[in-house]
């Protein structure tokens, strides 16, 4: 059980400060102040676990050695690799390790796997399958081979964000080479039902690759019973170093190398390979195997928990997504805040000791909404006030609770700034989520001050 | 965590978590309410002018860190202006004065600016012989 420094809860005000005299000076420095500090972004990062870390150090410094050497320094790693291949290939329930590739991370494991298989399939066909809630690193690779002469059909996805399986039925035609699903949504957290996708790629003769970066380490993935020709994880999600990427690729399928030079990788990813990174991936992955139920056994009710603690505490709040339940993954809420917008929740959170992520246009370089909100058509006004929080096994029910009663605090302060939520109590404009049937909708009142419709 | 990382610089930080003159002015004699296209944020600054002068003014914003940051600086900035000076009061003021934004920011700022001349136009539009006095004369650009 990984243990994040958690400290008792004290009288925090909004702004994080805090009488000095409650810091415990013999075990904080005075400078520190002593808040509770709770990670709900595991999604973007977890901690290395200590004895990944163990296992880890020996291959920076004394076991150092290039898997390509052909002397005992290489051999030696040579060998670490293919226990860490054995490892991966166990986690997804692959026959054998030779079928698990290594690369940086996930977004090089979904370029390979475009690129890769549409390269090597360049004969076949130029039309690619995707559902229109992948992960950007899919998104943009697919649109790169846009470019170049490919087509792709994005196939659409339910309000709850789920695949529809008709329209991914009928989007396959004789010169389709890949298509990609993926297990779980990165932003709204809905598992796919990957035994029919698989039926559908396998009716049609058609390699199907699921990206199971928000998948791997919490749910089962079972490579044969999908069907899958190819499925994408990195460690660094479930307790293990980032730096490491793991393809697994079935023998049948066909990919090209995008990254090219040695023969690394049976030639399908040229490049030294992060040796401590595999290794120390390769046991979180046997530990994720191991202990997968107690995992969920510990996220799911503290998931519901966190979820019902904020629908009471806070008004004008909804669940985007599936409920918690079989068809969402147990560490994810995606929530959406009416009339505030997302990067202030998001700050005010931080500055009051919690990690949540967000999906508004505002924390985006694009200034664009999460792609994946505009696909299940959530109304603008609600991606604006996204919030993403992701449990891990490190968060305990205090934790819940003090996110909830901070993050009601932070509702109440920014709504209190908020020209929207005035307007909303003078009855200009109504709620999405609970319309009064009075007023305009944030949308139109969006458009009118700004002279624009918002995007 | 053995200090504080923050996204933005101290000003803004401070501007964001302790706002100046947030809320709504009572008997307001300007008000604009203006949205960016770009990002969906709204802004709103109300203004108490008494003899061609900005007495106060107040804000609310519905954005992120920064736009709340660049409307609480943007009402310190004005207040005890007159309505020439206001009406020639530049985005670059509000960056200045906060040590900075982020690039993809910046047009927080313009926001603010924006919706400080909203505020002008509808004190010149309800007050047009207050506004007749003021040296610039009354012509607003829209």
């Amino acid at each position: 059980m990984v243990r994040y420094r958690s400290f008792p809860r004290t009288n925090v005000g909004p702004t994080g400060a805090l009488p000095a005299a409650t810091v415990p000076p013999a075990v904080r420095p005075l400078s520190v102040i002593a808040m509770r500090h709770v990670f709900l972004d595991h999604q973007s990062a977890t901690p290395v676990l200590p004895e990944v870390f163990e296992a880890m150090r020996p291959y920076f410094t004394e076991h150092f050695g290039n898997a390509s050497s052909l002397h005992q320094h290489g051999l030696r790693v040579r060998d670490a690799l293919k226990r860490a291949r054995q490892q991966m290939a166990a986690l997804v329930g692959a026959d054998s390790e030779e079928e698990i590739f290594f690369t940086s991370d996930g977004t090089e494991s979904a370029n390979l796997a475009i690129k890769g298989a549409a390269y090597a399939n360049e004969r076949k066909g130029k039309h690619l399958v995707v559902s229109a809630t992948e992960h950007p690193s899919v998104m943009s690779s697919v649109e790169f081979l846009e470019k170049q002469g490919w087509t792709c059909t994005r196939v659409g996805v339910t309000p709850q964000g789920m695949i529809r399986l008709d329209e991914l039925r009928a989007a396959i035609t004789p010169q389709t080479v890949l298509v990609a699903v993926h297990h779980v949504n990165h932003d709204i957290g809905a598992i796919q039902p990957m035994r029919e996708v698989g039926k559908v790629c396998a009716a049609a003769n058609v390699p199907l690759y699921v990206d199971c970066e928000a998948s791997a380490g919490w749910l089962p993935i079972d490579v044969k019973d999908w069907g899958a020709a190819m499925v994408s994880f990195s460690p660094h999600r479930f307790y293990g170093p980032k730096g490491v990427g793991v393809l697994y690729r079935n023998r049948k399928a066909r990919i090209v190398s995008v990254i090219h030079g040695g023969v690394q990788e049976g030639g399908r990813r040229a490049g030294t390979e992060n040796i401590p990174a595999i290794v120390g991936g390769g046991l979180a992955a046997e530990i994720a195997r191991a202990r997968l139920p107690q995992r969920i056994a510990h996220v799911a009710p503290l998931q519901r928990r966190l979820w019902e603690g904020l629908r009471t505490k806070v008004p004008y709040i909804q669940l985007n997504g599936p409920e918690p339940g079989p068809d969402r993954i147990a560490t994810n809420l995606n929530l959406s805040t009416e009339f505030i917008e997302g990067e202030g929740q998001l700050l005010l959170c931080d500055m009051n000791g919690i990690a949540v992520a967000s999906g508004s246009s505002c924390v985006s370089k694009s200034l664009k909404i999460s792609h994946v909100l505009g696909a299940i058509g959530l109304d603008h006004a609600l991606a604006q006030g996204n919030i993403i929080m992701t449990l891990g096994e490190g968060n305990t029910e205090a934790d819940v609770d003090y996110v909830v009663e901070t993050f009601a605090r932070i509702v109440a302060k920014l709504r209190g700034m908020s020209p929207m939520w005035d307007e909303f109590e003078r009855g200009v404009i109504d709620s999405v989520i609970a319309p009064t049937g009075r007023g305009k909708s944030f949308s139109q009142h969006a458009a009118d001050v700004s002279g624009k419709p918002v995007h | 965590m053995s200090e504080t990382y923050t996204l933005y610089n101290s000003t803004v930080m401070e501007h964001f978590m302790n706002p100046r003159n947030m809320g709504d002015l009572k008997d307001a004699d300007g008000v604009g309410e203006v949205g960016a296209a770009a990002c969906g944020d709204i802004m709103k600054i109300s203004l108490k002018i008494k003899d061609g002068r900005i007495e106060d003014a107040r804000f609310k914003t519905f954005g992120c860190g920064s736009a709340i940051a660049s409307s609480s600086m943007a009402t310190e900035l004005i207040k005890g202006r007159t309505i020439d000076e206001a009406m020639a009061f530049s985005n670059q003021e509000v960056v200045d004065a906060l040590g900075g934004l982020p690039p993809v920011k910046i047009h927080c700022s313009v926001l603010a600016e924006e919706a400080l001349k909203a505020a002008l136009e509808d004190y010149v539009k309800r007050h047009p012989d207050a506004a007749a006095k003021s040296t610039a004369g009354a012509p607003v650009p829209a």
